[in-house]
């Protein structure tokens, strides 16, 4: 037996710490360990300054994924006047914004989280950031909770609100498959004015950074999507303020499985100290019952035997003074005879003499 | 003798029960059309609003007010308040029943029921905070079950099974503390992963601590409403010792609320001044806020001390009905009226009417089925041959 104190502390940390990971997903505050996102991850560079608002990447993505036929043509930019989001039978929207009186159009679509809110919250596993960038999702296990569409912070998952049987979240997919093949993303291939660079992930932040710098005039300095909510495949350059074209700028740099680590370590402390606690508890009710029961019995007791005592005495008292009351009319009567017989003794002693006389 | 044939001569063909009848009818026929036309056939959900009534009151609501049994239980078999003995059989039956009708209610919500058990029995999604209201309430609900059996037995005739299941009541209490602590509190963790949806004065990484604390005084105020509809119209079900042991239910139930609401109204405080949310308070949401922290829980605190000081049931009574109404504010706060605030009107969610028929179907087969129990069943009174006393 060789294990030495510092292995045993090694094997205990590294068992503490896989349950830590195992239960939140990702690097928690107590481990040491810290979770970067898989480093060849792919993504997606939207650069928005270049997009024209062509819809070709909603029209490919419509074919990829063979979903049903819009009610009005790809090439009908009047669907542009409202604004849009992603839905069943859609995965990508442009929208546009008019930012000081010039259209801006924006791209949305899953971004593809490094540390997916909807993985995180799914309870089944539907949901998988696989390592090299896409979030897939598993029709065969979904129940339909519909928690990561609440969970989403960037309300992207939809549902199939009218399939009564079989209904299911539809989210783009990063066009998984094509990449599997070596193919581009739909979206990506079809994009007429370089508005979407596929590529990897490092290398498109590199890319952003010196667009960025080159321009300085034309793009805001900042990369959307690297650090928000922990960072996304997807990223955004734009030349215009992000909160103006319907991104959200205020949601930090937290990612969704660090939100809930807190209450999820909170199980283990539940589990662990309320059964103690409670029949500690449990114990402490039983023994106060005990003594005072004890103690009531203790107190009839002795009331008990107080007043026994008591009746004692009284009975003794009772009884003395009995006798005394007794021995008292004794030598009362004693008394009376004594002087009756005397007094008749007398009587024929006074008698007698009379009787002489005669 | 005389009290069973009071009992049947009872009308069966009342207001109350016609009202009953239809919503039960009506709900029967929306069953069908939730399960053939899919959700959007009956509700008003949408993408951006995938959680309304059903999770808000069904759920959120049936959970919080179901609380009556683990803390009933708890007080009477952990911290030995035999006192509240006669409570603990209605409040277990009320807990299982609701349990019970919030995963009927589920069915109705998730996309494809029938596969409700997959989370626990297939693909276990543990980084999740509903996989652990679920699991908890899928186990909570089975102890329940357990611990509504003896009742059964009792009617049943089953001596030594529920004799077996009487010594297990300790073991069953304290794990229905810990599963009800678990599943109370991350009901609210639920929502600690949208920061971003949630108004910045519901939203706290207290959210759990809320949730389970408000459970509390929810489960005991439900118990005080339900024991005084009870005694209203199932007064002739109860025996001599439920009737004498219910006022001292009332004062002792009453009493702890207050107290809890006032500890609860005390983190609530602490939690927006961690945040530093106070500037909040001045806009429209601060207001509604306020409306519901100070006319739904600090004012039934201290009105509960008053009654229980004063010892006026009927008073405290009026109060758990009160506090009821402020668990359900509450939590329809969290999930729908705080929930998107950012987004445009146009874009928020109200309840179709079929929604709330739904809700309100569940509500009252809850009520048959309880009524039904405690007809058959021991549950406000005795049976003859296992009395404690």
């Amino acid at each position: 037996m060789t294990i030495s104190r510092r292995k045993f502390l090694g094997w205990f940390g590294g068992g503490l710490s896989a349950t830590a990971v195992s239960a939140a997903g990702t690097a928690m505050a107590g481990g040491n360990h810290h979770f970067e996102g898989h480093p060849d991850t792919m993504g997606v560079l939207h650069d928005i300054s270049r997009c024209i608002g062509c819809r070709k990447c909603e029209e490919a993505c419509n074919r990829v994924n063979e979903l049903p036929k819009p009610e009005k043509p790809f090439d009908d930019l009047s669907v542009l006047d409202k604004k849009r989001r992603t839905h069943a039978s859609y995965y990508t929207v442009v929208n546009r914004f008019e930012v000081d009186s010039k259209p801006v159009f924006v791209k949305k679509q899953c971004n593809h989280c490094m540390e997916p809110a909807c993985a995180s919250a799914c309870f089944v596993r539907a949901f998988q950031k696989t390592p090299n960038g896409p979030v897939v999702y598993d029709e065969s296990v979904c129940v339909g909770c519909r928690y990561c569409m609440i969970a989403c912070p960037f309300n992207i998952p939809a549902y199939e609100y009218d399939d009564a049987l079989s209904p299911a979240v539809t989210k783009c997919t990063l066009c998984a498959p094509r990449i599997q093949k070596g193919q581009l993303p739909g979206c990506v291939e079809s994009c007429p004015k370089e508005a979407l660079i596929f590529g990897n992930r490092k290398q498109l932040i590199k890319i952003a950074r010196e667009r960025i710098n080159k321009y300085p005039e034309r793009y805001i300095d900042h990369i959307y999507g690297e650090h928000e909510m922990g960072g996304t495949s997807w990223l955004y350059i734009s030349n215009v303020a992000f909160s103006k074209i319907g991104m959200r700028e205020d949601l930090g740099t937290t990612s969704a499985p660090q939100l809930t680590s807190g209450p999820l370590a909170a199980v283990p402390i539940v589990v662990g100290l309320w059964p103690v606690l409670l029949t500690g508890i449990y114990a402490i009710s039983q023994r106060k019952d005990k003594v005072a029961a004890e103690e009531q019995a203790e107190a009839v007791a002795s009331a008990k035997a107080a007043a026994d005592e008591e009746m004692k005495q009284q009975i003794a008292g009772v009884k003395k003074q009995a006798a005394k009351e007794k021995e008292a009319a004794i030598k009362k009567e004693v008394k009376k005879a004594l002087e009756a017989a005397a007094k008749e003794a007398e009587e024929k002693n006074a008698e007698a003499p009379e009787k002489k006389e005669e | 003798m005389e009290q069973t044939s009071r009992i049947s001569l009872r009308p069966l063909i009342t207001p109350f029960n016609m009202i009953l009848g239809i919503i039960i009818a009506m709900g029967c026929i929306i069953t069908i059309l939730r399960f053939t036309g899919g959700l959007a056939a009956v509700t008003h959900l949408d993408d951006n609003n995938p959680w309304g009534i059903w999770i808000g009151f069904d759920l959120l609501c049936g959970v919080a007010l179901a609380a009556g049994g683990y803390t009933t239980s708890a007080a009477c078999y952990i911290f030995g308040l035999k006192r509240f003995h006669a409570a603990v059989r209605p409040a277990i039956l009320t807990a299982f029943l609701g349990y019970a009708l919030v995963v009927l209610a589920l069915h109705y919500d998730v996309g494809r029921p029938w596969r409700l058990p997959f989370p626990i029995f297939w693909q276990q999604g543990t980084t999740s905070l509903l996989f652990e209201v679920g699991l908890c309430v899928f186990l909570y609900l089975s102890v329940l079950f357990v611990e509504f059996t003896p009742a059964a037995f009792e009617w049943l005739g089953f001596s030594k099974i529920r004799a077996f299941i009487v010594k297990l009541t300790l073991v069953l209490t304290i794990l229905g503390v810990v599963l009800s602590t678990l599943h109370q509190s991350s009901l609210g963790a639920l929502y600690t992963i949208v920061p971003s949806k949630l108004h910045p004065l519901w939203y706290s990484g207290y959210l759990p601590v809320y949730f389970f604390v408000s459970s509390i005084f929810a489960g005991l105020s439900m118990v005080i409403f339900e024991g005084s509809l009870a005694h209203k119209y199932l007064h002739h079900k109860m025996d001599e010792t439920h009737i004498k042991e219910a006022h001292g239910v009332i004062l002792g139930f009453g009493k702890s609320a207050s107290f809890i609401m006032a500890g609860y109204l005390a983190i609530k405080i602490i939690g927006l001044s961690v945040d530093n949310n106070w500037h909040y308070l001045f806009t429209d949401y601060g207001a509604w806020f306020l409306i519901e922290l100070i006319g739904f829980v600090a004012l039934p605190s201290f009105v509960y001390a008053i009654g229980v000081r004063e010892k006026n049931i009927r008073l405290i009574q009026w109060t758990s009905l009160w506090t009821v109404f402020g668990i359900v504010l509450n939590r329809f706060n969290v999930s729908l009226i705080a929930f998107n605030w950012q987004l445009s009107s146009a874009e928020r969610y109200f309840p179709g009417w079929m929604e709330i028929a739904i809700s309100l179907f569940i509500v009252a087969i809850g009520i048959v089925a309880y009524r039904l129990a405690t007809h058959f069943l021991p549950i406000l009174h005795e049976h003859p041959e296992y009395q404690a006393h």
